[in-house]
């Protein structure tokens, strides 16, 4: 089998979007793309994320276009495949945010406590722009979460966005506090579950469960601003 | 109880009629009552009775632990069972039911059995209203078999039904099915001496198109209240002319009692409580000397004045939303915070009564709490007379 040269440059475009997030078993599972072999003349194209194949039929022209058209072919079934791949971008576009603390002021900050040449030093715009994405999207996870019945387990088609948009009324800036109707001190993550078990109808997540802790991230960063007052009723 | 002012009525002017849930709040507050009263000796008796009552019911109790109980201001038994039924005041009542959200019978009935408890509140009321109005929103998206379930609950209503729609009913087939059911959205009609419109007030622009939407996934989008991709409401520019023909007719001293299911009105863009062209409209009806508005969609007790025009909510049977975080109306005096423990509190129904010179009193009946009036002195004072209760613990 020819290997065509567009190959590489395939690979290349791929590789942003998500080549190598392929859950390791379905390497092994048989191809729903595999398409019959390539006939005599025929050449096979795989994308980087040596599954996704695309086959040009003989005697195909060399120029930019069809290139391009091989590309985009493989490009639309990898997406296909892929439908959660814009999941960060559609939620952002459906929801809104507010961003996280700029921390622009600390870089080129030395920090005396650590020695020189640690990487935790000086920090660079790279260490506060990671930090502010990855922040950021831990919240925008949860906003998913929140507003998902079916990623919050409920057996009622209950969201909490249904009386809580924008985490309006979750004031998470009071936990923990004495919850009479618990009889108990709560904190936030208490409340979320009970609200699981009740009005959404869902099983409790554990603490550690990356839902609830996508979700106690989204509510808070919903709450970005208001004056802590654990306690407050 | 609280002090009640002048002209306010509280239930006592209500028929006497009592839910289950009604029955036992009243005997949780005698209850609590009497244990204030007790020796220690009775008060064992007393607290072992009730924690064998509430362990019959299948309530929760943690015996270690100090639980207070939030009790609802119940009417007093000797008002409820001594007061002499008053003559029903001057003018007409209809009640309303709004915002069910109902999905299909299989996978959510907790929102039918609300809509049910809110067509029996309204069944039981003596005498009868002289008709009854549904807010919108009685499906959750749009299918077939909700709004045919929310229907077929609805025809249990002992008076006559006017509805309106909300977006929920209408964007998975834009109103194809609620148009069979119910006929067209837009109409208006007579009743002793007042006006009615009917609006519908949630038409979008079409967003949908642009982005590749299926039908569902638009409806679903139009669902979320805190769902940025959508359009603002508008009644939009061939409602309003008909609107215009419709009151060209009409002597401006006739009331006018108009129904939207957003209110006709600009508080939160974010969350649409906002009808985009209110302006527009809100001109039209201002040669009118005595207009009302009448809307669902948000949840909630909600007030608004603007010029000669007086915007009243209503409750959802489904659930409460919490107030805007801004843009609320000076007029509102916010119901209290929902309590999360309780599925039906801060939803319910209601009544208007329509006064003789077209100026309505607004009832606002919480399940869970004493009712609310929001009377027309109060609207007509601008919010110096005759204020409703105010709540103990707002939203923050």
């Amino acid at each position: 089998m020819k290997i065509a040269r567009a190959f590489l440059l395939l690979a290349s475009v791929a590789g942003v979007l998500g080549c190598g997030e392929r859950p390791a078993e379905q390497a092994t599972e048989p191809s729903e793309q595999a398409a019959a072999p390539p006939q005599a003349g025929e050449t096979e194209v795989k994308l980087c994320d040596n599954h996704t194949t695309t086959t040009v039929p003989a005697g195909t022209v060399h120029t930019r276009d069809t290139g391009q058209k091989i590309a985009d072919s493989l490009m639309a079934k990898w997406k296909a495949a892929h439908p959660e791949q814009d999941w960060e971008a559609e939620e952002r576009k459906s929801r809104t945010f507010l961003p996280a603390a700029d921390n622009a002021a600390l870089i080129g900050t030395e920090t005396p406590t650590q020695a020189p040449g640690h990487p935790y030093r000086n920090f660079t715009q790279q260490d506060i722009d990671s930090w502010k994405r990855e922040t950021e999207t831990f919240a925008v996870a949860g906003s998913k979460v929140f507003h998902s019945a079916d990623e919050l387990g409920s057996t009622i088609a209950v969201s909490c966005d249904m009386c809580h948009p924008n985490a309006a009324n979750t004031h998470a800036e009071t936990y923990p506090k004495f919850q009479t109707q618990l009889g108990r001190v709560a904190l936030l993550r208490d409340m979320i579950n009970w609200c699981l078990e009740h009005p959404v109808r869902a099983k409790p997540m554990d603490a550690d469960d990356p839902r609830m802790r996508a979700m106690e991230a989204y509510i808070i960063s919903q709450r970005a601003g208001a004056t802590l007052a654990y306690g407050k009723h | 109880m609280t002090e009640r002012k002048p002209g306010q009525r509280d239930a006592s002017e209500l028929p006497i009629w009592k839910s289950v849930e009604t029955k036992y709040m009243e005997e949780r507050e005698a209850t609590l009552r009497a244990l204030g009263k007790l020796d220690r000796r009775s008060f064992l008796r007393v607290s072992a009775a009730a924690m064998g009552a509430a362990v019959a019911a299948g309530v929760g109790i943690n015996p270690h632990s100090f639980t207070t109980v939030n009790v609802a201001y119940a009417q007093p038994q000797s008002e409820a069972l001594g007061a002499a039924k008053k003559p029903e005041p001057a003018g007409f009542k209809f009640a309303y039911i709004s915002d069910s959200h109902l999905y299909k019978r299989e996978l959510n009935d907790r929102f039918i059995r609300s809509l049910l408890r809110a067509v029996d509140d309204v069944n039981a009321l003596d005498p009868q209203p002289d008709f009854v109005l549904y807010g919108g929103d009685l499906a959750q998206l749009g299918q077939k078999e909700e709004l045919e379930l929310g229907a077929q609950i609805l025809k249990n209503l002992k008076a006559p039904m006017r509805i309106m729609v909300g977006e929920h009913d209408w964007y998975l087939d834009m109103g194809a099915r609620w148009r069979e059911l119910f006929g067209e959205p837009t109409y208006s009609f007579d009743h002793k001496g007042v006006h009615f419109v009917t609006l519908n007030s949630v038409v979008e622009e079409d967003f949908w198109t642009a982005q590749g939407l299926t039908p569902m996934e638009r409806m679903q989008t139009v669902a979320g209240l805190d769902n940025g991709k959508q359009r603002p409401f508008t009644v939009g520019a061939e409602q309003r002319e008909w609107l215009k023909k419709d009151l060209a007719a009409v002597p401006k001293t006739t009331p006018i009692i108009v129904f939207s299911h957003s209110p006709l009105y600009k508080l939160y863009k974010q969350w649409n409580f906002w009808t985009d062209d209110a302006e527009d409209v809100q001109a039209i009806l201002k040669p009118f000397k005595t207009v009302t508005v009448i809307h669902g969609h948000t949840h909630q007790l909600l007030t608004n004045r603007i010029g000669n025009i007086s915007f009243h909510g209503m409750l959802s049977t489904a659930w409460p939303w919490p107030y805007a975080p801004e843009g609320l109306p000076a007029m509102t005096i916010q119901m209290n915070r929902p309590d999360p423990f309780n599925s039906m509190d801060g939803c319910g129904d209601g009544e208007l009564l329509v006064h003789p010179d077209g100026l309505a009193d607004k009832l606002y009946k919480l399940w869970n709490r004493n009712p609310v009036t929001v009377s027309k002195a109060y609207m007509t004072s601008n919010g110096k007379k005759d204020l409703p209760i105010k709540p103990n613990a707002g939203s923050y």
